[in-house]
């Protein structure tokens, strides 16, 4: 029993990871129906800088708000400059350069900060506590820091103005554009902010499973799970579908390891983990695809 | 004015297509073949013989090479009668790259050949077509849920698959099939013997050398393929799969059965790329999962963007351009040192990034789109 609750409180923590960058994906995703395959990597470059400025001497709150602020610019800068001209292109051009962007972003930081696994500091004092010691403080920290960054997040898109035009803006460009609203800018202010949540997934991640080029690539993946079981057009369900992946995600391994000790038989564990999040996904696409919250789209002939 | 450079490749490719159809061409009997391409089979057939006239041009080591970048360009074919015909986009055509290499592999590592046959391993070739028809199976499995999806959700389920087949691979319970981590070593393939059959020490083999075997063998495979993919684009089922692409409800509007089209396309797809990871599996003589990963579907994406989407002589250029560039990543590596004086290295990967935004901009139809374009317009 004692396990089975560690296995979930660590299955929330990765949630609350999965949740971040689900919900990055989520708003690049309802403003401009791409789905964004560089999002994974672009959080691991973003980590890399909040390395980087830590390694020049700055604690680990001034590196993650600076790291936080450079990838908001950035993620704008992506915007307007590569993705801007693209907004009328077909699917195949803006996946092929959402992976060109992908290679590019995990090669240059490859070639900056070498293939080398390095590790994060943690900002969170390391004692365990609660459930007598099953809660990591750095578990505790990161869904917290989480849950802070979703409150600010809502209270923006729902109390704002700025946060009113970009949801009006994602919600129908023609009206919003002839009641002034600057929908181009809103769709770059949304890929800053994407960005931005990004950073502050890969700075609370890094630390769990270390820093390196290849480090988001199965994070990614279980992001998207997530994103797309809560449905992948409503933030809220995106964030708890991405918790809910990360618990079932260590519930699949605690299943399997106690099948594995009853039985003998292995039949699934920790090195199937990416296989369960392809299961998800494609589940959720043919079965239910608006997800378990969001709306399907009903496309005009 | 850039946005409507950036056109797309699909809408470019498909204004390319409706020229041919729009004109009712009369029902072709037999085709004529180009004399340009027969000069180019010669040459192929030719060169591997010149090894020992001129050793500089011919090496082993280069017809090595040439087998891979036709390996590639097979494989890049396969995806681009996927994608570039059918429409349908996929990120994950590594997956069954691996499937095919696992395939052959483990026929020719794990089960003998009846001594009545000449005994032995199990036969290169015939690993190659059993890899085949798996992939076209599990090709057409994945086809069917791929049914429901479209555009950025069909990328997405392949993304999934491309990442998620090096774990499957290294699954417990395949770990005695596929040797887990470690892989599996092969043979490469031995040039044939004609009295093979008949004792187990034959002598009457071909005079060839095993890279000069290997590249015929690859060679006579690509131009089989080529063949049977030109004939399935050149006839009804192919107009239906482009049919299907250019705008999937008209197409059903006109009778055409598209869920049928689209799975066994998908299927068609995944045997041609199945094929290719088999002859990689028996060119390389060896197959281990982390060659499998998420940067070999990229590397076949950029062969299909490279070559031009919907194009099959540019799948093939395609195909050899990646080769190139990878086997090149240390020359190019250095040059950007030493030459442009960058403070960094250029990697293989770093390419293709920077390749598929450019191209994506400026030639939309590929490298080899853009030089047929470039030549019709020097020619007005």
């Amino acid at each position: 029993m004692e396990q089975f609750l560690q296995q979930v409180v660590s299955g929330l923590a990765n949630g609350a990871i999965y949740a971040c960058v689900a919900l990055a994906l989520v708003m690049i995703f309802v403003s401009t129906d791409h789905i964004n395959f560089a999002q994974g990597e672009m959080a691991m470059f973003s980590t890399y800088i909040a390395w980087q400025l830590m390694q020049w001497g700055l604690g680990f709150w001034p590196a993650f708000f600076v790291a936080i602020a450079v990838s908001f610019v950035a993620g704008v800068t992506i915007e307007r400059v590569i993705l801007r001209p693209l907004h009328a292109a077909p699917v195949l051009s803006i996946v092929v350069v959402f992976i060109g962007l992908l290679a590019i972003c995990n090669s240059v930081a490859g070639t900056i900060w070498s293939y080398l696994i390095k590790e994060f500091p943690s900002p969170f004092p390391k004692e365990q506590f609660g459930l007598s010691g099953l809660v990591g403080a750095h578990q505790f920290g990161v869904v917290l820091v989480t849950l802070v960054v979703l409150l600010l997040l809502f209270g923006f898109f729902r109390f704002t103005p700025l946060g009113l035009a970009m949801r009006a803006a994602a919600q129908n460009p023609v009206s919003a554009r002839l009641a002034g609203v600057r929908v181009d800018w809103m769709l770059a202010l949304g890929w800053g902010l994407a960005a931005a949540v990004g950073a502050v997934a890969g700075t609370m991640v890094a630390h769990i499973v270390y820093l390196d080029p290849n480090m988001m690539a199965g994070i990614l993946l279980y992001a998207f799970a997530g994103a797309l079981l809560g449905g992948i057009s409503n933030p809220g369900g995106a964030v708890l579908g991405g918790f809910i992946v990360g618990v079932l995600e260590n519930l699949v391994a605690f299943v399997g390891n106690l099948i594995e000790k009853w039985t003998g038989v292995y039949i699934i564990g920790n090195g199937e983990k990416l296989t369960v999040a392809l299961i998800i996904v494609i589940t959720v696409l043919t079965v239910k695809p608006g997800g378990l919250f969001g709306r399907i789209a009903v496309k005009r002939v | 004015m850039a946005t409507t450079e950036t056109a797309d490749v699909a809408t470019a490719a498909a204004e390319a297509v409706p020229q041919e159809v729009a004109v009712p061409a009369p029902p072709a009997r037999g085709i004529t073949i180009k004399p340009w391409v027969w000069a180019v089979v010669a040459v192929a057939l030719v060169f591997p013989l010149l090894k020992s006239l001129v050793p500089d041009v011919v090496s082993d080591y280069r017809l090595f090479v040439i087998s891979t970048m036709m390996i590639a360009g097979i494989a890049v074919l396969g995806l681009n009668l996927l994608t570039g015909f059918n429409g349908q986009i996929s990120l994950g055509h590594g997956a069954f790259y691996a499937v095919g290499a696992y395939t052959a592999a483990v026929l020719m590592d794990k089960v003998m050949w009846p001594d009545f046959l000449g005994g032995g391993t199990f036969p290169y070739w015939l690993a190659v077509i059993i890899a085949a028809i798996v992939c076209f199976g599990v090709g057409y499995l994945f086809g069917l849920p791929a049914l429901k999806l479209e555009g950025h959700y069909l990328a997405l389920a392949t993304f999934a698959l491309a990442l998620a087949v090096p774990q499957f691979l290294k699954y417990k319970w395949l770990e005695g099939l596929t040797g887990g981590v470690q892989g599996i070593v092969l043979l490469k393939p031995q040039p044939p013997c004609l009295d093979h059959f008949f004792s187990s020490s034959p002598t009457m083999c071909l005079p060839l050398s095993e890279d000069q075997w290997l590249y015929y063998y690859v060679l006579i495979v690509m131009i089989a393929l080529y063949f049977i993919a030109f004939n399935i684009l050149r006839g009804r089922n192919g107009r239906a799969m482009m049919a299907i692409r250019d705008h999937h409800m008209a197409a059903d509007t006109m009778g055409i059965n598209s869920s049928q089209y689209k799975t066994v396309t998908f299927g068609i797809s995944a045997a041609y790329t199945g094929v290719a990871g088999a002859l990689s599996a028996s060119a390389i003589a060896f197959v281990a999962p982390d060659s499998f990963g998420f940067f070999l579907s990229i590397t076949l994406l950029i062969g299909l963007v490279v070559g031009g989407v919907a194009s099959l002589a540019g799948s093939i250029i395609g195909g050899v351009f990646t080769v190139i560039v990878q086997n090149s990543a240390q020359a190019l590596s250095n040059f950007a040192k030493n030459d442009l004086g960058l403070p960094f290295d250029l990697s293989a990967y770093a390419v293709y990034g920077i390749l598929l935004l450019i191209l994506m901009y400026v030639m939309p139809l590929g490298i080899a789109g853009g030089i047929i374009m470039a030549w019709r317009r020097l020619k007005r």
